[in-house]
């Protein structure tokens, strides 16, 4: 199992996590966001519950915008752009 | 934007959930059937099930509390148990003010922080805490599982029976643990291990400390206000209301105020009334967190009064005076007594299935005070706090399934080392504070006992640690992936 952080064009980035369990998501979350540049934007998809509701906080307090949030088939997609 | 993709599945959880419903239901009726008695086990079932439930929605982790604010520093968590703290207190209180609380201070010392912060190690490393890593095995996580299962089960009781720790014991231990297990009639050949003279000679001779039953507050505070201003306002109001302020001056303030002073149009300054809308802000920014903080520290007193009216029911004190009434006598130590807290607990429950199951594969249990003196073996199915625990991993189980939020997830890769090494730091950092981030972090400290804060303080030392180990793990991880860019 490994985490996987892609360059996905110009300025748009993939975090993948999905296996991951607490704290991991929201480490890997907070350390890709801090190497993205303002206005950037990464996709994260994981599948621990519990990792989102603190994701979510992360960014409403720090100012990235939570883009896009759904869950499919008990994964979940998160799209956010760096403030 | 929010949008949740509505298949199948949807229809398959849902019958899921009712089905377990169903069967808890059957298992219910079936204990009632069998003998009363065992309605004061099935109270704990429906407990266990009401907190599997409320900690799944609110994401109820005391893990995440310290952690995250280490590592996002997001205070979601904190803060919930901070307002779940507030609310339990004023019940316990209320509570013991009418002769209606079970609850029961431990022993203070230093220990107590030193097992914090071994259990708070372990919590960051397994993803969750004692009840955490329950809810989790709900959602069908197969680390937390690892963790309870051979952490928290099987490691606690390999520990207090083990004869590995006694070069730790210093001799005066040894000396003051015949003198006191001899004072207490327990036999030589129940006092075995290196727990066991830790037990009976260090532990049993610290000071016991509920501020309501200090001289200074009983003698000033006659009648109900002890337990009101002594164990709920002095020991855990004050200390939450500190708390919280420093959390907010912390982690959200900066980010609050420059919200506030953008939306002002960045003219005039920061008043009083503005730093209170930052701390409500603080406190309602996760609303599931907070109102299931709320709703838990309600439950929470509600199961104290139950079982204590439970217990005036049937005359008893201990649930093992109903199983030798029933012909178990058996299944009880040698005081007749089987653990039976009286309200939310989970890591002494999950040290007696793993020594039940160690003691069916032949290695002797009972010969040792944590089994044999105090809180005996009973069949699993007859161990009313081990259904509570049943309980909250079935209540998240169909909590997680309503919420389509359900998954297995086997642990793999590295997640299988953090999950067995984070669930022994916690099997092993639970035991010699006689409880773990609920039974001597949260009711302690809500029951009036400072030991409670001792062993959170370490709680939260040790997340510190778990934490900067992480983050070195994960920068580490990080690197490699961003060498293709």
């Amino acid at each position: 199992m490994a985490m996987k952080f892609e360059k996905k064009g110009d300025g748009t980035y993939l975090l993948d996590v999905c296996g991951y369990v607490c704290p991991h998501p929201q480490i890997y979350a907070k350390k890709s966001l801090e190497k993205m540049a303002e206005g950037d934007v990464v996709e994260i998809i994981l599948d621990n519950p519990s990792s989102v509701e603190t994701i979510a906080q992360m960014c409403d307090q720090v100012g990235h915008d939570v883009m896009d949030k759904k869950t499919e088939g008990g994964k979940i997609y998160l799209k956010i752009k760096k403030g | 934007m929010e949008t949740t993709t509505v298949d199948t599945s949807e229809k398959k959880n849902q019958i899921w959930a009712f089905i377990v419903t169903g069967i808890m239901i059957l298992i219910s009726l079936i204990y009632y059937k069998v003998n009363v008695y065992y309605m004061y086990l099935v109270a704990y079932i429906w407990f266990g099930f009401a907190y599997g439930m409320m900690l799944q929605y609110g994401r109820f982790c005391f893990a995440s509390a310290s952690r995250d604010l280490f590592a996002a520093g997001v205070p979601r968590m904190a803060v919930g148990i901070l307002v779940a703290l507030t609310f339990f207190s004023l019940i316990q209180a209320t509570l013991a003010s009418t002769n209606m609380s079970t609850f029961h201070p431990a022993p203070f010392g230093i220990h107590t922080l030193i097992a914090g912060l071994i259990f708070g190690v372990g919590m960051v490393l397994a993803g969750g805490c004692a009840s955490g890593s329950l809810y989790k095995i709900g959602e069908g996580n197969g680390t937390s599982f690892l963790a309870a299962f051979f952490g928290l089960c099987i490691g606690q009781a390999i520990f207090v029976d083990v004869k590995w720790f006694n070069f730790l014991i210093p001799q005066k231990w040894v000396d003051a643990a015949v003198v006191n297990a001899a004072a207490r009639n327990i036999p030589v050949d129940k006092m075995t291990s290196s727990f066991d003279t830790y037990l009976a000679g260090y532990v049993w001779n610290q000071p016991v400390l509920q501020l309501s039953k200090t001289k200074a507050i009983s003698e000033a505070l006659p009648g109900a206000a002890k337990y009101f201003i002594g164990d709920s306002l002095l020991n855990a109001l004050i200390p939450a209301a500190v708390l919280l302020i420093v959390i907010y001056a912390f982690y959200s303030r900066k980010g609050f105020m420059k919200k506030r002073a953008k939306a002002k149009g960045g003219a005039g300054t920061m008043g009083f009334s503005d730093e209170l809308a930052g701390i409500w802000n603080m406190i309602t920014a996760s609303k599931r967190t907070t109102i299931m903080g709320v709703i838990i520290g309600i439950v929470a007193g509600l199961h104290i009064f139950v079982m204590k009216g439970m217990q005036i029911k049937f005359g008893v004190a201990n649930f093992g005076e109903l199983l030798t009434r029933m012909g178990h006598a058996a299944d009880t130590s040698i005081k007749g007594t089987v653990f039976d807290p009286g309200y939310w607990y989970i890591t002494s429950q999950e040290g007696q299935l793993g020594g039940w199951i160690l003691d069916k594969l032949g290695w002797d249990m009972h010969d040792n005070i944590f089994f044999g003196v105090n809180n005996g073996l009973p069949e699993p199915w007859r161990n009313p706090a081990l259904w509570m625990s049943f309980g909250i991993i079935f209540g998240a189980f169909v909590m997680a399934r309503l919420s389509n939020e359900f998954k297995f997830k086997l642990p793999k890769g590295e997640l299988i080392v953090w999950g067995l090494l984070g669930g022994l730091l916690m099997g092993v950092g639970s035991r010699p504070a006689l409880g773990c981030n609920i039974g001597a972090f949260f009711i302690r400290v809500a029951g009036g006992d400072p030991s409670g804060w001792l062993y959170g303080t370490g709680m939260v030392g040790g997340a510190f640690l778990g934490v900067k180990f992480f983050n070195w793990w994960s920068e580490r991880k990080m690197a490699k992936e961003m060498e293709a860019f």
